[in-house]
This record gives structure tokens, sequence and C-alpha cells, in this order.
């Protein structure tokens, strides 16, 4: 559990269990529906989704291409789609620019690609530090971004959905797509983290 | 509103801590409060609507809640405005809803509802972000307002949050990703070389007539 934010109190759980019995009381959800919805991010969609079209767009220019005009297009190429992912929009890092993702207003992700957003990318902290200092924040990640190097920060506060393309690590050339895709992380396709080449 | 919620910019919540191989769900509540969000979310509300009853959690309920707490909340506050059931029968149950700090009010903002389709901004277009504070939902978050900015990229046409949350209409209409520079926004101790881009709908949005020169814009 995360220590940022204050202990959820232990009234949650009953709470919850008190409004799911009353809605399928009054016939409002359909408990076998839900759980298929729970399913489909607990353990289908991730960023393991993610890290595959970073992959692709390294392996295929042509993808990658593609991927800068029309990243909701791209990614359903690969079959991802769905909730807050209607708007995709994918922005590359290069050496002149470090992009970063947050949502300050509540906590827009592209679900599709990502999967559910981790607690600290919901936390207050980076909600409120992610757009003033960025650059502090990211050497919280162990991520020092050189000073000629323009920090480009995103907040998520309309419909698209950004998801960051790491620059490729260098040793990497011989690397399949799959090789490759295993390389990438989470962090690093919100702007937080850099692939490294192991 | 200007809620807790508008976290832009903000000091005092510490250094931002991550847990590693954190699970997709802390606990079986958390999956079930997902699980019934994401049900009622295709009957019977927008997500404008749901996020604005997110922000009407009083403001400390706001701040000791994890996220899946503000969801449920939020999702009782829905339903309770929506007829779907009663404050009487959640507090029977043992739910325990809050109640919002402010009613789900009419929609106060000054677009227009029927609008025209062609986009009022292009790409290299400088603008400003209006310094407006209305009382219901809003993207438009305060760290932004009255700050000058490059129109970056016209999105197209979108469903206006702030008058959808209030079902007050979609009033569609051009969404831009605006270019501002960090010393614009936080002051001359910022980085030159850093940016934020952040999507502004086109009523957030004014010319900026006193730096037009420079501007690629032509007269219209």
């Amino acid at each position: 559990m995360s220590k940022n934010h204050v202990t959820v109190p232990t009234g949650a759980a009953l709470r919850v269990k008190a409004l799911e019995t009353l809605l399928e009381e009054k016939g409002l959800i359909d408990s076998a529906q839900l759980d298929t919805l729970v399913d489909q991010y607990e353990t289908k969609v991730g960023p393991r989704n993610g890290a595959r079209v970073v992959a692709k767009a390294w392996a295929d220019p042509a993808f990658r291409k593609r991927l800068l005009a029309d990243a909701t297009a791209a990614v359903a190429e690969l079959g991802y789609g769905g909730p807050e992912g209607g708007h995709l929009v994918a922005v590359e890092n290069t050496p002149k620019v470090h992009n970063l993702v947050v949502c300050t207003l509540c906590s827009c992700y592209p679900w599709p690609v990502l999967g559910l957003p981790p607690v600290w990318y919901k936390s207050f902290a980076y909600r409120s530090r992610a757009v003033r200092d960025p650059r502090g924040v990211l050497k919280e990640f162990g991520v020092e971004v050189p000073s000629k190097v323009e920090v480009r920060v995103w907040d998520s506060s309309a419909e698209q959905r950004y998801l960051v393309i790491p620059q490729r690590p260098k040793g990497t050339e011989r690397m399949s797509e799959e090789q490759l895709a295993s390389l990438v992380t989470r962090d690093s396709m919100i702007g937080v983290g850099l692939v490294k080449a192991r | 509103m200007n809620g807790v919620h508008d976290m832009g910019g903000m000091d005092g919540f510490g250094p931002v801590i991550v847990e590693p191989d954190e699970p997709v769900f802390h606990a079986e509540w958390e999956t079930r409060m997902y699980g019934i969000a994401m049900n009622l979310a295709r009957q019977f509300r927008n997500v404008d609507e749901f996020r604005h009853a997110i922000e009407r959690i009083p403001a400390p309920t706001y701040l000791a809640s994890g996220y899946y707490e503000r969801w449920l909340n939020a999702m009782m506050t829905l339903l309770v405005e929506k007829g779907k059931v009663s404050r009487e029968e959640l507090a029977a149950c043992g739910a325990a809803p809050v109640d919002p700090i402010q009613p789900a009010n009419a929609y106060t903002g000054d677009s227009p509802k029927v609008r025209r389709h062609r986009a009022r901004f292009r790409p290299g277009d400088r603008v400003v972000a209006r310094n407006i504070n209305p009382t219901g939902h809003t993207r438009l978050p305060r760290y932004v307002r009255g700050k000058h900015a490059v129109i970056e990229r016209d999105w197209g046409e979108y469903v206006f949050a702030d008058s959808n949350a209030h079902n007050a209409g979609e009033r569609r209409q051009h969404v831009y990703s605006v270019r501002f520079d960090a010393r614009e926004l936080w002051g001359k101790d910022a980085p030159r070389s850093d940016t934020l881009r952040i999507d502004l709908w086109e009523d957030y949005l004014e010319a900026d007539e006193a730096n037009a020169k420079g501007s690629k814009r032509k007269q219209r």
C-alpha cells in the first residue's frame, strides 16, 4: 500500500460490499458482467501492450510513422483499443526532447496500452509536482535530464491520452521485436523512466 | 470549480512514492468498486459528470481518500441525484454516503449552444488562457489561467466538458494542444528550455492581441 496517501479506512470494504448488494437487489448491476470487466484489466490489458507498440515503432519505421501520425489507428493494428483510448497520441523522446505525462485534474491515462494507472501516478504528489517541478520529480525516479534537453510536460486535460515512445537504447540493434519489448518498462512510457539495454 | 482536485503546482504532498511490483488492485473492494463504476458508467452517466461528482466530494474527505474511495463517494452521489437509489437506502445498507459539498448546479458558462464548426485558431497563433472561475465543472486548471501560450495543434471538435458535466448540451468545439513556456507558468526560476502542453477547448482561449506581432496568423 502506498505510504503517501492517508491509510484507507477499513470501512471502504464494507461500504463497497453494501453498495454492490443494494445495486444488485435493484437490478442495476449484474455481478457476472462485473467479473468480466474486472478481469479484462486485472489480467489482460497492461503495459505489455504498450511495450509491444514501442518495440514495433523502434523496429519498423513505417509503423513508427503511422503511430506518430495517428496512434489510435496504429495501436488498433495490434488489436488494442477501448475505454480511455479513443484518442491516443504517441510522443517521441529524442536527444533534444524528453516527454513526461501527467493528469493534474484527475488521473487520465492511456488504458488500452498501459492498463490501469499505478498509485503513484494518481497520487497528489505526482499530480501537483509534475507540472511545476518535472525535473525534480524525474530525479526522484532516477532520471537526470541534461539542461540542454527540453522537458516537455503533457497535462492530459481533455480526451487525448498520451504514450511516450522512449529512446531506443544503444546496443539493441540486433534484437528482435519481442526482445525489444521485454526491455520497455511502464515508467518509460509515462516518461519517468529510461529504457536500458540490460 | 476551484477545488482541491485542481492540484497542478501545489506544494505540500511530499515526494512521489513508488511501490515496486504494484498489483493492479490492492484489495478486493477496489476490484469490486472498479467493476461497479464501469458497469454503471455504461448505463447512466457521462464521464464529465462523474468527474464533477468526484470534485464535489468535500475537500477534507477528498484528501483523506484513496482513488477508488473517491469513486465510491462520487458514484453514490450520482446514484442519488439521478434517482436510482435514495440517500436513506444507502445509509440503511451501510454504504455510508458522503454528501457532496454542492449540488450539481446548472451550467452557467457563456459557451454558445450553436457553434460554428470552423476553428477560431490555427497552429502558431498566440493565445491567452482565459481567467475564468466557474463554480461548476471545468477542465481549465488554475495554473494556466491568464497565461500566454501558442497553439500547437488542432485536435478537432469535441464535446465541451464544462457543459456536458451539467447535461447542458454538447457545445462541441475545437480542442487544441496549447504550448506554454515553463517560465510563463512558474516564473524566471523555471528552466528556459522547458515547456508544457495541455489540451484546451476553444472557449478557454482568447487571441493574444498584444503579442499578435510575430504570429503567423493573418487577420480574418
